[in-house]
């Protein structure tokens, strides 16, 4: 794997959480996740406890509220569904001001928010703190098929590149005085993805004949694999073993 | 249509997730002896490849924007069994790298998309060109239609998991008519993107495109834009998004939903004040002024459709005239 590949969401960091193997930090976040997801709508203090412990977490990996909070901004286009809900819910409804809601409906949109935002959170502090080398041997180590773990490493590597082409394929034709604005004119820039098609077919072909140059024999040598001692597990997983007690309290109470 | 965290129950989310891994297991058992490692970088690419073409946003209707989803593209270019593992790769990394379609709802969004997505899309393909004379003109036409469909089943299929595990509250009638109808307004521009992308491709290098090979057409051929074929194109689909929204979505709530099953099962569903909503002109679905309930259910259905029609096209001048000199990279590192 190319090492010091960043991607978008990947901050650069020493901290426990970034030390942390990254199986165990998927495990961790996986549970997190199912907590949150699984937390009955109404138990609204459950959700200030999940907040909590995502906090402490980003805490720990020294990401700053503003960076989470910018991140957070990515799940945005949600709120316009959530903010439909209470429109077009049925059930009771209540009336606020001019507008009359549906109770069932704001239940609904107040789920659909805080759940979203609080599984983005949580998956922003996994994957700001681990490098997608890192993320996808730990895949790897989940027992994901190495044929989706290569094909993905081959995809986050290119991607930069095949989006350069896409971009300088757009500056030529803008350089040419050709803008496409209308809908009708999208066949100018379906026609470049097509040209980009071939380009990323050739480039994988030439990609595959300088690796079998250097003598790739049907599997990509793992580097840098860190094995999960006890207290990895330990430490990785208190935390989120809080946030799946208070769910699994808050389903049985 | 990338479906985040808390938006379906952790039940029907954990369902479609075995599902999904059945199926993607399935699909590479069946690759793992045609897959051979020369095509693992060539996927790799052309994961590369969707992702960038999905960054290619059309916005649609009232806020939401609709992109690629390439299904029927994947399918038509790499075949559905290669196509559906690239669709794949291409969401796991959305949602662990963009944050983009939730972590827990990643079953579901590989069954919408990669797996519904792309078989449909292969099947109405193969369906169509049995039957039509074996030309380039008709592998692009029936990757225009196959594409339709396609994102209209992934639609289907999202309100299929809502209607099982939705935790929204609105009405599965509600959604079927904004998803479905919406969709098959994306249909449109999925298609024609899909068509015009294969023809660019079959302009050059038809031995790149897997379902070329398979019907024998070999040469390169030049599929020239029929501007009537277009138009009936565009028109059919904007017909049927009419019909799925005006005629199927009022009989699309067989299963009530969460509330009133709950109010249903203890017995207080009579009980429930008249809604509140009888004032708002769209209320139910039907058109105040009207009195027959059917001809207001249609009238309220049309309506709509052309006034999210109208917002979308409005949103897609000015996000157009906004977006000219947005850079790609941008998108990337959204």
């Amino acid at each position: 794997m190319s090492a010091g590949h960043a991607h978008a969401l990947y901050v650069h960091g020493d901290s426990r959480v970034h030390a942390l193997p990254a199986h165990v930090k998927l495990v961790a976040l996986l549970i997190v996740i199912v907590a949150v997801v699984a937390t009955p709508r109404e138990r609204v203090g459950v959700f200030a406890a999940h907040a909590v412990v995502i906090i402490a977490a980003a805490a720990c990996a020294h990401l700053s509220p503003r960076f989470i909070g910018g991140r957070l901004l990515i799940g945005a286009p949600f709120l316009a569904f959530a903010v439909l809900l209470p429109f077009v819910g049925g059930g009771d409804r209540v009336v606020v001001g001019a507008l009359s809601l549906s109770v069932g409906g704001l239940w609904g949109a107040w789920s659909v928010l805080v759940k979203g935002t609080l599984a983005l959170a949580a998956s922003v502090v996994v994957t700001a703190t681990t490098p997608v080398p890192a993320l996808l041997t730990g895949l790897g180590r989940l027992r994901v098929p190495v044929v989706i773990t290569e094909i993905a490493g081959f995809m986050v590597r290119y991607l930069e590149v095949i989006a350069g082409e896409m971009h300088r394929a757009k500056v030529a034709m803008a350089a040419r005085g050709y803008q496409p604005r209308w809908a009708w004119q999208g066949t100018a820039l379906a026609t470049s993805a097509g040209a980009l098609f071939i380009r990323s077919h050739e480039r994988g072909e030439r990609v595959y004949d300088a690796m079998l140059s250097r003598g790739y024999q049907g599997r990509l040598p793992q580097l840098g694999a860190t094995a999960a001692t006890r207290a990895d597990w330990a430490r990785a997983l208190a935390l989120p073993l809080c946030a799946a007690a208070a769910a699994a309290l808050a389903v049985i109470g | 249509m990338h479906i985040p965290d808390g938006f379906i129950n952790l039940a029907t989310s954990a369902g479609a997730g075995v599902t999904a891994a059945g199926g993607l297991g399935a699909v590479l058992h069946r690759v793992r002896t045609t897959l051979s490692e020369r095509q693992i970088p060539l996927a790799g690419l052309a994961a590369a490849f969707i992702f960038v073409v999905q960054m290619l946003n059309f916005p649609v209707a009232a806020g939401t924007s609709g992109h690629l989803l390439g299904g029927a593209l994947v399918a038509i270019l790499l075949g559905p069994w290669v196509g559906a593992i690239v669709i794949s790769v291409v969401l796991l990394l959305q949602a662990l790298l963009f944050a983009d379609g939730g972590i827990s709802a990643l079953g579901l969004n590989v069954v919408n998309m990669a797996l519904i997505g792309v078989f449909v899309a292969w099947l109405v393909f193969r369906l169509l060109t049995a039957l039509l004379p074996k030309t380039g003109a008709v592998l692009v036409g029936a990757a225009a239609v196959a594409s339709w469909v396609s994102v209209v089943a992934a639609s289907g299929g999202f309100v299929l998991e809502y209607a099982w595990g939705g935790t929204g509250n609105a009405p599965v009638s509600t959604v079927f008519a904004a998803m479905v109808g919406v969709h098959a307004l994306i249909g449109i521009g999925e298609g024609l993107i899909t068509a015009s992308v294969l023809a660019a491709v079959l302009a050059v290098r038809p031995d790149l495109v897997y379902g070329a090979r398979l019907l024998g057409v070999r040469r390169a051929v030049a599929v020239r834009a029929d501007r009537r074929a277009t138009a009936t194109f565009v028109l059919a689909g904007i017909a049927a998004a009419l019909l799925l929204v005006v005629v199927v979505a009022p009989h699309a709530s067989s299963a009530p939903d969460g509330l009133e099953r709950v109010a249903s099962d203890h017995g207080f569903a009579w009980t429930g004040q008249a809604s509140a909503a009888a004032g708002s002109p769209l209320a139910h679905y039907s058109v105040a002024g009207v009195p027959d309930a059917g001809v207001g259910t249609i009238l309220a259905g049309a309506i709509g459709l052309v006034l999210t029609f109208a917002v979308g096209a409005l949103v897609l001048h000015i996000s157009a005239r906004r977006g000219a000199s947005r850079s790609t990279d941008d998108a990337v590192h959204r």
